[in-house]
């Protein structure tokens, strides 16, 4: 179980130092000068030639890219050249509101798609499992910002359609985020019931009499949700990352509205962290996923170890 | 000649045992009756884990998971494309529908100059922002130019964006899947490469190439290649990793048939079947990532259109013109349900193994 853990977390480190690498090359390599983004045009050469110096831009992009990763370490990502506040700050204000929704769509996500599951295994091929599963497919074959406008012009004066002042607002961004969750949770739900409803003991409760829901709650859901448990883990962390469009449709001031600002404003330092950050957070959310599902069930390990 | 026959006598022999445990050690194939035999010993059991395939095809990452460990856990007898499709129009009524509406779907956008009833870039002020009604039947925008118009000649790019950086993709995947899976030495670096570009969420990396590039129709197709190839490339990997073990491949290498030959002659034809439904799949999956590039305003820029980005037009008037984002979400999930409804026919005929 160490050694499995051990590893697992020794593949992260080099995906990590990849990703890092990867974006700022990518950003190096984008024309454009920072002074003229942070100060505007009309600025004196030696107040240009003093901040090249301060913020080692003269350095070629491989000795910045030690200093960057050295910083990193210590949580100082840089400064925002629009915003003129450390990243790590900018990030940490915007981080919990991306984080709520999240939670909140993972919630609305679990709660319709679990559900919808069970029925639909229960009621195999009948009209109810047809239709929740035309859903949950029709959701993820639209952009979620198509979903999202549909929404607002069907709750327009029922619910706040924009903006993040009240629990309220928060509603329809979560609903539109959590979707596609519902529907994937939904269909493994589904599926993992299905071949769980197989297996020999439950033949054995029904045999002895128990009534049908009962067979379902206490014999065959505790261990076909184990699956449904480690795909929650993922979808908490790439609902976090897929924010981007839900905070963009609804005004929502968190993480991916940052990434998107950023890239608008041209604003470097603060897109290099935005994108690392979202990505950490995923690459975290699969580790942990993977060693949950290692415990919850142990034939991973087994192979995975080898 | 009689090089040729061995040759061709090994690969029949090869393709007969199609599981590597039922290969004996000294590489003589074993009867037909013990493999039967060694079948049913293992009954099938589908594997319970989270990169089963009944994960829905429509998460791409867990699709690629399932695919490569089917790949990698048995090979399957190998039909002709053409059988397939027969086969699947047989079978399954949803695929061959969508199959159809596909074909009449790109027909249409591919005649937009002799359908499409307006000019789709002509401006008319005075009829914007009309209902549907029979003159214009998905009413007009912001800029009174007809939507249905539009549709058509928008699906034109994105069709392009469907199609050409998922032929890239897919053609720099294989060309690294094989690489990876036939020659050990590349297998650590490329697969490291391919994890780390899964790593990202796919949206955000997009985003950042083509800030990188700057947001032009052509760029998305770069962007979208770049992000594409990795799930190709793991794909591939395991198919290669379990031919390469196979009669044929040995037979092939032992007659000193050179790697590159070897690669392009006996292990892809091989990978063909499934590399097609991950091409169908794909599709789809370009088509959502350009419309929520456009929507970010990072994607296709007018003159230009698309259907992602005619629905990001729209943003502002989803409350008082619904019609201006409805048709356009509309051909897009007629698109991509038909695509991701027909590789799903195709790949439940070319590996049943995955049926849901």
């Amino acid at each position: 179980m160490i050694k499995y853990v051990t590893k697992r977390i020794l593949i992260t480190i080099p995906i990590l130092i990849g990703v890092v690498f990867l974006i700022f090359v990518m950003l190096s390599v984008v024309p454009g000068d920072p002074i003229t983004v942070m100060m505007g045009e009309k600025v004196k050469p030696d107040v240009i030639e003093n901040l090249m110096e301060r913020m080692h831009l003269n350095d070629p992009w491989y000795v910045r890219f030690v200093w960057y990763i050295r910083d990193a370490l210590r949580g100082d990502f840089g400064e925002s050249y629009k915003l003129h506040r450390s990243v790590s700050s900018v990030i940490a204000n915007a981080f919990p509101k991306t984080l709520m929704l999240a939670v909140t769509a993972a919630c609305f996500s679990w709660i319709i798609g679990i559900p919808a599951g069970i029925l639909s295994a229960v009621k195999k091929n009948s009209i109810i499992d047809r239709l929740f599963m035309g859903f949950a497919l029709c959701g993820v074959s639209v952009p979620a910002f198509s979903v999202g406008m549909l929404l607002q012009n069907l709750f327009n004066g029922i619910l706040p359609v924009s903006g993040f002042s009240s629990p309220r607002h928060l509603i329809l961004p979560a609903v539109v985020l959590g979707w596609g969750a519902a529907g994937t949770i939904a269909r493994l739900t589904r599926s993992s019931l299905l071949e769980v409803l197989e297996e020999d003991y439950i033949r054995t409760a029904r045999a002895k009499g128990l009534m049908p829901l009962r067979v379902i709650v206490t014999h065959a859901l505790q261990n076909s949700l184990l699956p449904v448990i480690t795909m929650m883990a993922i979808q908490v962390s790439s609902l976090l990352s897929g924010a981007v469009i839900t905070e963009t449709l609804f005004s929502i001031p968190g993480i991916g509205r940052l990434t998107v600002d950023a890239i608008n404003t041209r604003d470097m330092p603060l897109l290099q962290g935005t994108v690392i950050f979202t990505t950490a957070i995923i690459i975290l959310g699969n580790l942990v996923a993977d060693i949950l599902y290692s415990v919850v069930d142990p034939r991973i390990r087994v192979e995975g170890g080898k | 000649m009689e090089a040729n026959r061995t040759k061709k006598e090994l690969q029949e022999r090869g393709k007969n045992k199609p599981d590597r445990e039922n290969a004996v050690p000294n590489g003589i194939s074993i009867t037909e009756a013990g493999r039967k035999a060694a079948e049913q010993k293992e009954p099938q059991r589908t594997p319970r884990r989270l990169a089963d395939a009944a994960v829905p095809v429509f998460d791409r990452k867990a699709a690629i998971k399932a695919m490569e460990e089917a790949a990698l856990s048995r090979r399957e007898e190998n039909d002709s494309f053409l059988s397939v499709c027969k086969r699947m129009f047989r079978n399954n009524k949803v695929a061959a529908a969508s199959g159809v509406i596909l074909v009449i779907y790109v027909l249409m956008i591919l005649f937009a100059d002799v359908i499409a009833p307006y000019d789709p870039a002509v401006v008319n002020l005075m009829e914007r922002l009309q209902p549907p009604s029979m003159a214009h039947i998905c009413g007009t925008d912001e800029l009174g130019r007809d939507i249905f118009s539009r549709i058509l000649y928008g699906g034109r790019v994105s069709l392009l964006v469907g199609l050409v950086p998922t032929s890239i993709s897919m053609v720099i995947g294989i060309i690294m899947g094989l690489l990876s899976g036939y020659i050990r030495g590349l297998d650590a670096l490329i697969m490291r490469l391919a994890d780390i570009v899964l790593a990202f969420p796919s949206i955000v990396l997009a985003m950042v190439v083509m800030y990188t590039l700057g947001a032009s129709t052509f760029n998305i197709f770069i962007a979208l290649s770049i992000i594409g190839w990795a799930g190709t490339a793991r794909i591939v990997r395991s198919q290669t990793l379990s031919l390469r073990e196979m009669g044929f491949v040995e037979a092939a290498r032992s007659m000193g048939v050179s790697r590159t030959k070897i690669m392009a002659r006996h292990i892809l034809p091989n990978c063909l079947p499934s590399l097609i439904v991950l091409f169908t799949l794909n599709i789809p999956d370009a088509i959502l990532s350009e419309s929520n590039l456009s929507f970010l305003g990072v994607g296709a820029q007018p003159p230009d259109t698309s259907w992602g980005l005619m629905v990001s037009q729209a943003k502002g008037f989803a409350i008082s013109s619904p019609w201006m984002m409805l048709f356009p979400s509309l051909a897009i999930l007629i698109m991509v349900l038909s695509l991701n409804f027909l590789g799903d026919g195709l790949r439940d005929e070319i590996d049943p193994h995955l049926k849901k």
